[in-house]
């Protein structure tokens, strides 16, 4: 028997071509792995299965674990920021998970986004709707190494993720937690330091810690995603002095990821620097996606402008009635 | 712009020497590249020079607005761009606001301290010609080399007075104060004291790492201006005159292990506005770099020197002085800000509490003098002095003149690991 996605099949000695096209598997949407190696399209005619081998069939699927938001500015034509020598107008960085296909178009259309992450999934051989289909031709795809637990797997899925075609970007995300979705720093910095090495432009999911950021710097990292609040909470900027830690000390684009339920909570952390939003879940499950989608937007736009229009006073600190300080200074 | 005379001849030179000095201050083109490392100089690649020129170059300090500053003074974060509109003559009229902002910065990192050191001179031979300095090599000043036991002496006198962390100078020449003798001698200040810190010329970085080891946590060279023309008319001739090497100094005595490093410009050598910004931003890149370290910077103003009592700061009086200090503060909350008795008790006894976190005390910039000027003992041969002190308070007077203006007078806070 033949172990394909996780159900024991009667293929062996078929070849992978055999059986992928008795399978109705339609080319250029999926990679097959074997035995955890990657099998190039061009050798699935030489492969004979085996009894005993681990095939694994995956394909891009909405979703992740996390929330992306990224945000635009129309108005400031000349604002832009840099991914992996790739120049984006868009701040807003939109996630895929948690929608009906047919919702994915109009968000990612209402929102301007010009990246979009997925995820990388096992083949869902009952509906053959392909996401890449429902996401705009102009969108960079962001592939997540979500489902991985440590930096091994995250590798793994981001091998899959390259060959599936769609660029050398990679978001490593690796949770050892399934009840908050924290991601593993320690795991995140050696799985970020494999993938710059072999060419990815990697993009690091990170609980916000000064000393894990320049690790990730150090190890190749295009940017750091810090997260505002666990995944899907809603809970906005819970990280926010952190946050603004890692935007005054660290030289690479910092993305608030996760946890960012409101437009408005995107909107203070593009004031307070961020280079870009990731949202997600809180434009999913909206009563209007598309009119949630644009809302984020126009709040993206807004804190960027408020960010580079500099912030005004706050509030005068109280007058200080005491002598003067400087009534010593002479010549 | 008004300009120091720094040129003095003295009649002790030989013709030839004579000849040789004004061919140097007179001929540019008879002097080395200043950019230029010499042998043995070792060249790490960094890129905070380019960094820190590319930023003081184009700095225009006229553009500025008293609207960038007072949004300077709002901010939570003081920016690269605010520091720059704090540096401006658009601040001038903001001083006493920017000492308060100061002051809550300071003491938001530092409560009430302030921290006691004492400079120990051990040799002032010096193979440079800096036209402004009192050790060089043309001066005609009373030399001398303290030998260990005489440095030991000097120890005991000032460790005796109650002081705890010392600075130990040299004049910058390997040839008479060689690596090894400055490590004897980081070896008997060890003893001697809890924290010891160095002013010696630029050294390879596995010699910082030896001087590490000999006891020596702390490194501060002055850059003296960050304009290399300027530089290269007032360093003439020696190691010194090697812009680069010098600019990449306390980044070589990190990467030996040395726990923190300290910066300055002589305020009254060039443009302080310039000056003074590329002073804070060699501290910014570097802590970027290397966030583990401790920074600290100076504030020294020009002061005259044995055969040359006109040399003054010019434009930098001491207003000019404390807004460097608040806006180095305010744009640096973390790092320690020492004045020097370059500048005079009331000044001192100010910016104590508005910017300064270290000030010395008993003071000699002379070689071998403690115990006379801490006895009245006469003690015999003593070297000249690099420049007149301004502020000659001993440490017990310092430490009772702080307590009683409020402050914590702290003498170390240290470990040595």
């Amino acid at each position: 028997m033949v172990h394909i996605n996780g159900k024991d099949v009667d293929a062996a000695g078929k070849t992978l071509k055999t059986y992928l096209a008795e399978n109705d598997y339609e080319e250029g949407t999926f990679v097959v792995e074997c035995n955890e190696e990657i099998i190039h399209r061009e050798d699935y005619a030489d492969y004979v299965l085996k009894d005993k081998d681990v095939i694994e069939i995956v394909q891009f699927m909405g979703g992740g674990s996390t929330d992306t938001t990224k945000e635009r500015t129309d108005n400031m034509s000349n604002d832009t920021f840099t991914l992996g020598g790739k120049e984006f107008s868009s701040r807003f960085i939109l996630g895929s998970g948690k929608y009906s296909m047919e919702l994915i178009k109009a968000a990612v259309e209402n929102a301007k986004a010009e990246i979009i992450t997925l995820a990388v999934r096992r083949t869902n051989t009952r509906k053959k709707e392909n996401i890449l289909d429902f996401i705009p031709d102009n969108v960079t795809l962001l592939p997540n190494t979500s489902g991985a637990r440590d930096a091994k797997e995250a590798v793994r899925i981001a091998h899959m993720a390259r060959e599936l075609g769609c660029g050398n970007f990679i978001k490593v995300e690796i949770m050892k937690d399934s009840k908050y979705l924290l991601p593993d720093n320690v795991e995140t910095v050696k799985a970020t330091e494999i993938l710059a090495t072999e060419g990815f432009v990697v993009l690091p999911y990170m609980y916000p810690d000064l000393y894990t950021a320049r690790d990730l710097v150090n190890a190749g990292a295009a940017a750091v995603m810090p997260l505002a609040s666990p995944i899907g909470s809603n809970k906005g900027l819970a990280t926010k002095d952190f946050i603004q830690i890692l935007i005054d000390e660290i030289d690479l684009p910092v993305i608030v990821d996760a946890g960012i339920g409101r437009p408005s909570q995107a909107c203070e952390a593009m004031e307070i620097g961020a280079a870009a939003v990731m949202a997600n879940t809180a434009i999913a499950t909206a009563g209007d996606v598309p009119a949630m989608a644009g809302a984020f937007k126009a709040a993206i736009e807004a804190g960027r402008s408020a960010y580079l229009a500099g912030l005004g006073r706050v509030l005068e600190r109280g007058a200080s009635a005491s002598d003067p300080l400087t009534g010593f200074l002479r010549d | 712009m008004a300009e120091n005379q720094f040129f003095v001849d003295s009649d002790k030179l030989s013709e030839e020497a004579l000849a040789h000095k004004h061919l140097l201050e007179n001929d540019p083109s008879c002097r080395t590249n200043h950019m230029e490392y010499m042998e043995g100089m070792e060249q790490i690649h960094s890129d905070i020079m380019e960094k820190v020129l590319k930023e003081m170059d184009s700095y225009d300090y006229n553009s500025y607005t008293a609207r960038d500053v007072q949004n300077a003074l709002e901010h939570e974060t003081c920016s690269i761009q605010d520091f720059k509109a704090l540096l401006s003559p658009a601040a001038e009229p903001f001083l006493e606001r920017m000492a308060q902002r100061a002051k809550t910065e300071t003491s938001k990192h530092f409560g009430n301290t302030v921290y006691l050191f004492t400079p120990l001179y051990i040799a002032n031979y010096c193979e440079n010609y800096c036209v402004y300095c009192g050790f060089n090599c043309y001066n005609d000043i009373h030399r001398k080399k303290l030998s260990y036991e005489e440095i030991e002496h000097e120890m005991k006198v000032i460790a005796d007075s109650g002081i705890e962390e010392i600075l130990m100078l040299t004049g910058e020449s390997r040839a008479q104060s060689d690596v090894t003798y400055i490590g004897e001698a980081c070896k008997l200040a060890s003893r001697y004291f809890r924290n010891v810190g160095l002013e010696i010329y630029p050294v390879n970085s596995d010699e910082y790492r030896y001087l590490h080891e000999c006891g020596a946590d702390y490194v501060t060279v002055f850059q003296e201006t960050y304009d290399s023309d300027k530089y290269e008319t007032l360093h003439l001739m020696g190691h010194k005159r090697v812009f680069p090497y010098r600019f990449e100094a306390q980044e070589r005595a990190l990467m030996g292990g040395m726990r923190g490093v300290g910066f300055s410009a002589l305020l009254g050598l060039s443009d302080f506005h310039k000056d003074a910004l590329a002073t804070a931003l060699h501290v910014y890149y570097l802590q970027r770099k290397y966030p583990q370290a401790e920074y600290s910077l100076s504030c020294p103003r020009l002061r005259p020197i044995i055969n040359n009592e006109k040399i003054n700061p010019l434009d930098v009086h001491e207003r000019q002085l404390c807004q460097i200090l608040c806006a180095y503060r305010i744009f640096l909350p973390y790092v320690g800000i020492t004045v020097s008795s370059r500048e005079q008790k009331h000044f001192r006894d100010g910016i104590v509490k508005i910017a300064a976190t270290k000030i010395s005390a008993g003071v000699s910039t002379g070689i071998g003098d403690h115990e006379s000027k801490y006895t009245g003992k006469e003690t015999g041969d003593s070297g000249d002095e690099q420049f007149e002190i301004s502020d000659g308070r001993s440490f017990n007077e310092m430490y009772s003149d702080m307590e009683n203006e409020g402050l914590q007078p702290v003498l170390n806070d240290y470990v040595y690991v």
